[in-house]
């Protein structure tokens, strides 16, 4: 049975969140993503959970940190200059492997930038915004609809990987009202792995493919956790020999299974004469901009990571050995386009085209056709 | 001197890092430092009298303080 | 006179602080007023931030959290709410809770909720090697201020009744006893309490202020002690750079998370 919702995108990801399970919501007000926290004040309580507005980001985060450990499901909801504040506690999520979910909807920046209008300028900020190498998960959708069912994915990914994910948006995306499709079919939530273990002889990292088997506080088996490099004891642990250790198998943790984190969408790449790149919302213009090509006679393929990270080399690679161009369509000044020219650039330097834009709005369909057919 | 309650002293030089807190505030000499590296020696534990403040005062978790008959 | 191994991860010792640091009296008395307390230890959370304050939690026999500088009251915050049955007890310093933490502070007494804030107060930063700190008296010389610090001191108590802390308490390592029982009154208080404990580091502030050894830097605090009883009958001036130990807030307040509860969460359920 399907139920059919009409919401806009920041109530989507809340309800989303509540779905898969949410109990604990730390946050701070921001636009465009405040009706994120809004709407979880509201529902929260009702399913049996509890929501803070927290006095800064940077508190609003690690309080989610805090609530995992002990347990809940967590999430907050930030945008740029927020999501600036939480970096170095993201990095202490990444280092403690503690499940969590950042929604960031994006907006124009850098600094205050402009509050209301979209952008996708925080895509390498969601790579590399905490300092030192670290692996990350990032998912952004393109529709109401996506938000709902790849919210829960991210919770997901989340527990099943001991993972913050970032959840990226877009102020459009954010305020944009579209019909959701509610399948409960369709469904499925990973839960809080149960430890059972004697306590004498626990360790909350030790580690089960590369996955640490870490327990909840407050469920008897008094552990440690640090955000310095720590052994399976959570005890610090600052050898080299340790540190490389451990950032090799967190890296093995996302990396080994791309299978099961990688999501991507295609569009006539089995027979195309080039590729679009694009992710978010900006996929949309760019599906579109595919059709009136067609009109032209021209095929345009599109490739739209859903995973936007980690990366989908492997795919990337072979993408672009079928074309000679591909058009890299974004709300930045070529974040992406940089990124594809590390996996398909060997032969052809101009083989990436970027079409970046900072106007504040999608870039439209009429933008990109023309843009291709300059290029071909 | 009146027989009162017997203590021993528990000294854990392993863990004494020698701050010569402890034996300049006990009142009775009991404990004192040992010349060869400052730390804490019991000098004569029939003259404690189990005041704790060598106890309560060592930030080394190094001194414990029992009475005799609890052994 | 007192099992300490029942509540230490004795591997882990000797501990980190230095000779005759009073970091480790502090970590005593905390551990005497838990016990006295008579909590489960499974039911007992203990949060710190960055700083020498804060390696604190390692090493005691609870589930314990060593976060980021200065955020460990936030951090502390959540676990709370989530898990309202444990007892959280957050080991901070005064920079940590003072500087880059001070808004956590404020926050988390305004709200009431049910924490337990002791604050390691050495007036420097230790750890980093002695760089002046919110408390660092006036005149004092640091690494940072090699002139002689000019700039006011904070004052916890000060600003943790101001911000709503149903409990304050200011004690010195040179009383035990005292650091004992006012953590132990502070757990008790279901709500926020600060118990700020001024502690001697004489590595990285006495040194360089002519009280090189332990001993000169518990003389010093020792000679600055005005009970507070003693100090309502003083003049301003006569409290100058004195240190007023005493129960400042002891009072029943509504708690957040209890509030929470009974406020949001029975309307919502309701509906």
């Amino acid at each position: 049975m399907e139920k059919v919702k009409f919401l806009e995108g920041n109530t989507a990801c809340a309800l989303g969140a509540v779905r898969a399970g949410l109990k604990f919501f730390g946050g701070y007000p921001i636009t465009p993503s405040s009706e994120v926290a809004e709407v979880c004040s509201e529902e929260l309580p009702k399913a049996g959970g509890r929501f803070i507005q927290m006095e800064d980001e940077i508190a609003s985060i690690a309080s989610i940190i805090g609530a995992s450990l002990a347990g809940s499901k967590a999430m907050t909801a930030t945008s740029g200059p927020g999501f600036s504040l939480m970096q170095e506690a993201l990095g202490m999520a990444v280092m403690g492997e503690v499940p969590i979910v950042i929604v960031s909807v994006m907006r124009g920046g850098p600094s205050t930038g402009h509050p209301t209008g979209p952008s996708q300028g925080d895509l390498m900020q969601a790579r590399w915004g905490t300092h030192g190498d670290h692996p990350i998960i990032a998912i952004y959708p393109e529709s109401v609809n996506e938000v709902y069912y790849e919210i829960i994915r991210a919770f997901n990914l989340a527990e099943k990987y001991r993972q913050p994910v970032v959840f990226l948006m877009d102020e459009v995306l954010g305020h944009m009202k579209e019909s959701v499709f509610i399948n409960e079919d369709k469904i499925e939530t990973v839960e809080r792995r149960k430890i059972e273990m004697d306590q004498k002889k626990y360790n909350p990292f030790l580690t089960e493919n590369d996955i640490p088997l870490t327990a909840n506080y407050g469920e008897g088996y008094r552990f440690h956790v640090t955000g310095l490099y720590h052994d399976e004891t959570g005890f610090p642990d600052v050898s080299s020999e340790n540190i490389q250790k451990t950032m090799d198998r967190m890296y093995r943790k996302i990396y080994n299974n791309m299978d099961d984190i990688s999501k991507n969408e295609e569009m006539n790449t089995e027979d195309m004469d080039i590729l679009l790149f694009s992710v978010g919302t900006q996929a949309r213009s760019a599906k579109m901009a595919i059709r009136m090509l067609k009109e032209e006679g021209i095929n345009a393929g599109l490739f739209r990571p859903i995973t936007l990270w980690p990366f989908p080399e492997e795919r990337i690679v072979e993408l672009g050995k079928k074309v000679s161009k591909i058009v890299a369509i974004e709300m930045n000044k070529g974040q992406m386009a940089d990124e594809l020219r590390k996996y398909v650039c060997e032969e052809d330097e101009k083989k990436i085209i970027p079409l970046n834009k900072l106007e504040s709005e999608l870039i439209p369909p009429q933008e990109i056709v023309d843009k291709v057919k300059e290029v071909l | 001197m009146a027989k009162g309650k017997k203590y021993i002293i528990k000294i854990k030089e392993d863990y004494c890092k020698s701050c010569r807190l402890c034996y300049s505030r006990c009142p009775t000499n009991a404990i004192t430092a040992n010349p060869k590296n400052m730390k804490v020696q019991i000098n004569d534990e029939d003259k404690c009298i189990g005041c704790l403040v060598c106890e309560n005062i060592c930030p080394d978790f190094a001194i414990e303080i029992f009475e005799a008959e609890d052994n | 006179m007192f099992n300490y191994d029942k509540y230490i991860r004795k591997d882990k010792f000797p501990h980190i602080w230095c000779s005759g640091c009073g970091n480790g009296i502090i970590l005593k008395s905390s551990i005497r007023a838990i016990d006295k307390i008579g909590w489960d230890k499974n039911d007992v959370m203990t949060i710190s931030g960055i700083g020498c304050s804060s390696r604190a939690t390692g090493y005691l026999d609870f589930d314990s959290l060593h976060t980021l500088h200065g955020r460990a009251l936030a951090f502390a915050t959540g676990i709370k709410m989530a898990k309202p049955k444990m007892n959280v007890v957050v080991f901070t310093g005064d920079g940590d809770a003072g500087a880059i933490g001070g808004n956590h502070l404020i926050h988390a007494a305004r709200r009431n909720i049910d924490i337990t804030a002791v604050i390691f107060n050495n007036n420097i930063y230790g750890m980093t090697g002695g760089q002046y700190s919110p408390t660092t008296p006036q005149e004092f010389v640091a690494t940072t201020a090699p002139y002689g610090h000019i700039e006011n001191s904070f004052n916890f108590m000060e600003l943790a009744i101001g911000a709503g802390a149903s409990f304050a308490a200011r004690t010195t390592v040179t009383n035990p006893k005292q650091v004992e029982n006012f953590i132990h009154k502070g757990l008790e208080n279901k709500g926020f309490s600060v118990i700020e404990v001024v502690s001697n580091c004489h590595v990285q502030f006495g040194r360089r202020n002519e009280m090189k050894s332990p001993i000169q830097m518990f003389d010093w605090i020792k000679e600055r002690i005005i009970p507070m009883s003693k100090a309502e009958d003083m003049s301003e001036d006569e409290l100058e750079n004195k240190v007023i130990t005493g129960v400042f807030k002891n009072i029943e307040k509504p708690e957040y998370v209890e509030e929470y509860d009974k406020n949001i969460m029975a309307k919502a359920e309701g509906e």
